[in-house]
């Protein structure tokens, strides 16, 4: 099933979730409003012609205003891939979490809020999984400055 | 080969008074360590000591002994590692170095190899298995990103810039990775090192390491 399918029947049933749509990319890919994420995600993933079963990705990107949360999705079963982004306010990064929907969603949402300070309202155990626990600030922001010395040693460049 | 079985070591002239002191004793009232005194003594006039006996300097056997048993502990980190594992393998045997045994214990250990990108996580176990270790102890540096941070020695915020800023190190081995051939190289560097290495250098240095003035870099 090609990604405009997917799109229409994504619309029939959910008209309020889907924010844009964009097919001109070498990956078409929905945007969705971030407060659906959660009735998008099961609807796709139990919708009997889609059967989204498996998560690929759960990333995060810094665009300076916002953040975009972007989802790969597959079915197995079918053989067909959607992508989904959500774009959230810089200043507030929260986002419904998919942990219990997609158990894979546990450790990307983790990875996500380590690198990028998303939150996931909703995950069972949100810590950093990369990171020590006590590191500060979120390194793949834009606006991030890397530490001078970590525990007494320099991070200074030789 | 010359012959000296006929001459009298000069050990045993020095010995003769307490021989023949023990000599004169009726065998049944001679203590342990004289029967043994006695025993060491017909051997010496055997000539049997002299072939049995080595005499050298203490450098030169703990140097020797420590050069030729340079266990490493496991500690691969990244992809240098796997280079590390071919070093071990039968094309550069480095067990022919005595560096072969791979120790899962740092107790057991003299030499650590740290081969890979060291991050600010792993800094702190690091420098616990490196304490952990029983002196003497030696430090390798394998790669670019144990040297100095390889390819994140700029823009890399989880990397520490150096194995050397947070234990000692003797021999760094460059390479991204170095192949097995540089590592055995690597050995043979701190091999020489070793053979270097005096005892007295513990009388001036005094005998605790961790009161110890150790440079970072020799």
């Amino acid at each position: 099933m090609e990604a405009k399918d997917i799109c229409e029947i994504l619309m029939r049933h959910l008209p309020d979730a889907v924010r844009e749509f964009c097919i001109d990319t070498a990956d078409p890919y929905l945007v969705i409003e971030p407060t659906c994420i959660s009735d998008v995600a099961a609807f796709l993933k139990n919708h009997p012609d889609l059967q989204f079963d498996m998560l690929q990705l759960i990333t995060g990107v810094d665009r300076c205003q916002s953040f975009e949360v972007v989802y790969h999705l597959t079915s197995l079963r079918f053989g067909h891939s959607v992508t989904l982004k959500a774009m959230i306010l810089h200043d507030r990064p929260r986002i419904a979490s998919i942990a219990d929907i997609y158990p894979a969603a546990d450790w990307h949402e983790r990875e996500t809020y380590d690198l990028l300070g998303i939150v996931f309202a909703g995950h069972p155990d949100l810590r950093r999984i990369l990171l020590p626990d006590d590191w500060e600030g979120h390194p793949l922001r834009k606006d991030y400055v890397a530490p001078e010395s970590y525990h007494g040693i320099s991070n200074a460049p030789q | 080969m010359i012959d000296r079985s006929g001459e009298q070591p000069r050990v045993i002239r020095r010995l003769d008074g307490e021989i023949a002191r023990i000599q004169a004793k009726p065998p049944a009232e001679r203590t342990f360590q004289e029967q043994r005194i006695l025993s060491l003594y017909e051997q010496l006039c055997e000539g049997q000591m002299e072939r049995n006996v080595l005499v050298l300097p203490v450098d030169a056997v703990l140097n020797w002994a420590r050069a030729w048993s340079l266990w490493p502990v496991t500690f691969g980190l990244a992809c240098c590692a796997i280079e590390m594992m071919a070093a071990g393998g039968p094309k550069t045997d480095i067990d022919r170095f005595g560096a072969g045994a791979f120790r899962p214990s740092p107790r057991q250990s003299g030499l650590m190899i740290v081969a890979g990108t060291l991050t600010y996580k792993m800094a702190p176990r690091l420098r616990r298995v490196y304490d952990q270790m029983a002196e003497p102890r030696y430090v390798i540096a394998m790669g670019g990103c144990a040297i100095a941070g390889g390819p994140y020695a700029r823009h890399g915020y989880h990397v520490v810039k150096g194995v050397d800023r947070v234990v000692p190190v003797d021999v760094y081995v460059p390479g991204c990775p170095p192949r097995p051939e540089a590592l055995l190289d690597g050995i043979m560097r701190l091999q020489d090192k070793i053979r270097q290495d005096t005892i007295r250098r513990v009388w001036r240095e005094g005998f605790w390491p961790w009161k110890r003035k150790t440079s970072a870099k020799s």
